[in-house]
Parts: C-alpha cells; structure tokens; sequence
C-alpha cells in the first residue's frame, strides 16, 4: 500500500476513536462539579496541547540531526511535524477559548499558558513561512533546520519567561507529583483520548511526509514549482 | 582554527563593514531618524493626561529599538549581495564563525548608536530622569540588544536570500526578541521607579543566561546557513 494512503487510514481510524472517546466522556464520565459540561474539553485540549509541544521538540532534534547527517528523510520529517504541530496549535487556541468564555468570562487573556501556546504557534507558523520562502530545496532544507533548531531552544525560554507570571489556567492534574487528582473514569478517559491523539499526530505524520516525498519527486523533475 | 585568529578574523569583518557605513552613513541616518520618528509617533499615540510618561517609557523605549534594530539588521547582509560579495567573503581563507562574529560585532555597534541617540531623546522628550539609573539602565540595554541581535544576525544571514526579505525578518524574529524584550521592559519600569537594584537582578541573569545560549547556538549554525 501507498505510504499516503496508509496515513489516510490511521487517520480515519483515528478520528473514529476520537468520536468514540467523546462518546465516553459524555456518556461515562462524571460531570465536573464546578465547571459542568464545559469541562469535557480537557479531553480534547491537553492531548494537543501536549503534542504541539512534543512536535516543536521533535521538529528541533530532526533539524540538529539533519545538519550533521544531511539525510532529506529528517528534513521531510521537521517539515511535517511542524505542520502537524500548527495544526495541533491551532485546536488548542480554539478549544481554550471557546472553554474560557463560560469559565473565565473572557474569550482571551495575557495568561502565562495562553501566551506560551500563541508563541509556539507563531514560531511554527515563522518556521513554515521560512520553508516556502526558500526556492532552492538544498537550502531550504538547512535554512528551517537552523530556524527550528532555534525554535526548540527557545520554548524552555518562552516556559521560564511565562511562567514568572502569576496564572489564572487550572494547574496540571495529570502529570504532577503524586497520583493523579481526577477520578477514574475521568483519567482512563483522558489517556484514551491521549492515545487517539499519538494515533492522530501518526496518521498526519505519514501524509504529510508522503506528500513532502512525492512533491519533492514533482520538484526534481521539474513539474512544480515550489509550494 | 585557534581562537585569537578567529576574534581578529571577526574583528577584520566588523571593521569592514563599519568602515562600509562610516563612509556613507546613509543607513545609520536614516535609521536615527526613524528612531526621532518613532519616539514622535509614539508622543500622539497616548493620552498624557491618562497614562503617566514614567509607566509608558520603558514600553516606548523598547518598542522603538525592537523597530529600529529590525531595520538595521536587514541592512547587515543585504550588503553583501551586491556584486556577490558573500562569496568573496565565504572564499577567505577564515572561519565561517568568525565572519558571523564579525557581522555580529558591526550589528551590535550600530544598533549601540542608535540607543545612543534613543535614550537621551527618551529622556528629552518624555520627561523621565535617566541620569541616576544610568549604569544598570546601560547593563539591561546592553545584555538584552546582545541576545537579539545575535538570534537577528543569524536569521537574517538567511531572510536576505528569501523572498520577501524585509518582511520575513521579522516574522521569524519577534517572537525571538520577546522573551528578552519583556524581560528588558519589566527591568527598565523597575529602574526608572528607582526601585532597588536587587528587583531586577533576576531579569539581568535571565537576559544574561538567553544571551550565552543564543550567541553559542548562532556561532555554531551560521555556518549551515551560508554553506553552497
């Protein structure tokens, strides 16, 4: 089978799950006492949130191995991390607002954690425009290495520097000290959901970097000029 | 290649390009009256009567050398295009890093004398005492232009053989410069308040630590981004 179309059916498959984890989460899990239905977005926010931040990272490795090897798999690779990393960005600037409003009573504030996502988002969307500003794919490919090896080193940055600001954001239930605060319907819930969202980050993963191949065999023969 | 050599080959570059702009001082003309201009511009944006001028002059002095150093960092390798002078540069037997160091070096110093003229017009045209707070006000300047000229002089190594290269420098930039940027607002509000200067030691080792990351990992990438 084409690579494209097996990241087409982890995809589907993917997001199949994912109507089945809301499922669950509406129809299984308990209703939070303080903030009611509005918290059945934690299922879908933190499993992005938690990979737009792991794509940047990796997006950041690939870059530092890709200079000292030069191997275009890795480039591909960056490449289509961080478009999946924008993607995943981009629901979690959606999903926190629209969870804000009921919660918070503003769509939007100058909170530690809302500012950090809008920042690793504008990196990845600076580190895309990089990409399809270069025209020659030699240089290209060594231009968004360096840009995305900066960009991995900048986010503890970005953490230390938001993070001296008082926050409004709920603290993490999960991955803190100790065992998880949340009941367990509620947590094998969550770790459904974070596995459908490894499964999804996959399946755009494999599209994307098949898509980067064929459009780079487009390239070589001269049929396309560049995205 | 042994450090000495490396810090005279930079040396070599700086010089070269400072000569460059000495001769003409088109750029930094130009670049002084912007700053004039933007300090102006910002005098009608405000409401005098609302917001104090000592609240709003760590924000107006740091916005206008964010504008100020952008322009000044796209000038650094567009010069080298003309008549290919990148490649006379690359073919010199020197480190790649050195020639960054170079360029680094001639950024900082004409980003230096465009604060120079920014600060004491700050001061003339605002109202806000400088003079007192002048040491550690020039230790904040110095260690956060320092952190975002390098991360500048790294990227636009790379923008000015773009499309759209003025445009694209800062896209990539800011959100580089920020985080040294708040840093630098948060301390200068402090010093101009006369605040002690244990308030803003914290800000001074988080402006030093970014500073020694972002230089280190500039000298070690420039060379991927001018090899052929």
């Amino acid at each position: 089978m084409r690579m494209v179309q097996v990241g087409r059916w982890i995809t589907a498959i993917a997001l199949l799950l994912l109507v089945g984890v809301y499922l669950r989460a509406l129809a299984y899990t308990p209703v939070e006492q303080s903030q009611g239905l509005a918290q059945k977005i934690f299922y879908l926010h933190v499993p992005a949130a938690i990979w737009a931040e792991t794509a940047m990272i990796l997006v950041g490795l690939s870059s530092a191995f890709y200079l000292f090897t030069k191997d275009p798999r890795l480039d591909r690779f960056a490449a289509a991390s961080a478009e999946v990393g924008t993607i995943f960005c981009a629901i979690v600037l959606t999903t926190g607002p629209i969870w804000g409003k009921p919660i918070w009573g503003t769509w939007w504030t100058w909170d530690a954690r809302l500012t950090f996502t809008l920042f690793l988002f504008l990196l990845y969307v600076g580190y895309l425009l990089l990409r399809s500003a270069v025209a020659d794919p030699a240089m290209r490919a060594r231009y968004a290495a360096v840009l995305g090896i900066c960009a991995m080193c900048e986010v503890p940055f970005i953490h230390l520097s938001v993070y001296m600001f008082p926050t409004l954001h709920p603290m993490p239930i999960v991955l803190q000290p100790g065992r998880p605060k949340l009941p367990g319907s509620m947590l094998s819930t969550w770790l459904m959901s974070l596995g459908v969202f490894t499964l999804l980050y996959l399946g755009f993963m494999v599209q994307r970097y098949a898509l980067s191949y064929l459009r780079e065999e487009l390239e070589a023969a001269g049929e396309v000029g560049h995205a | 290649m042994r450090s000495p050599n490396l810090l005279r080959h930079a040396w070599a570059v700086a010089s070269k390009d400072l000569l460059v702009e000495f001769r003409s001082r088109t750029a930094i003309l130009s670049v002084a009256v912007f700053v004039v201009l933007v300090l102006v511009v910002f005098n009608f944006g405000r409401d005098p009567t609302a917001v104090s001028n000592l609240d709003l002059a760590p924000s107006i002095l740091w916005v206008t050398f964010t504008f100020a150093a952008i322009l000044a960092l796209n000038r650094a390798f567009q010069l080298e295009l003309e008549n290919h002078a990148l490649e006379g540069l690359l073919l010199a037997p020197i480190d790649r890093s050195s020639i960054y160091l170079g360029k680094l070096i001639a950024n900082l110093v004409f980003v230096a004398t465009i604060e120079l003229i920014g600060v004491p017009l700050l001061a003339l045209f605002f109202n806000v005492l400088v003079l007192p707070y002048l040491a550690p006000l020039i230790a904040v300047i110095v260690l956060a232009t320092v952190g975002f000229v390098a991360v500048g002089t790294l990227f636009s190594a790379m923008t000015v053989r773009t499309r759209f290269a003025e445009l694209l420098l800062p896209v990539l930039l800011l959100p580089f410069m920020i985080p040294p940027l708040s840093w630098a607002v948060l301390a200068t509000g402090r010093l101009l308040a006369g605040r002690p200067l244990s308030e803003i030691a914290g800000w001074l080792n988080m402006l030093a630590v970014y500073d020694i990351v972002f230089v280190t990992l500039a000298v070690m990438l420039f060379p991927a981004t001018v090899n052929e």
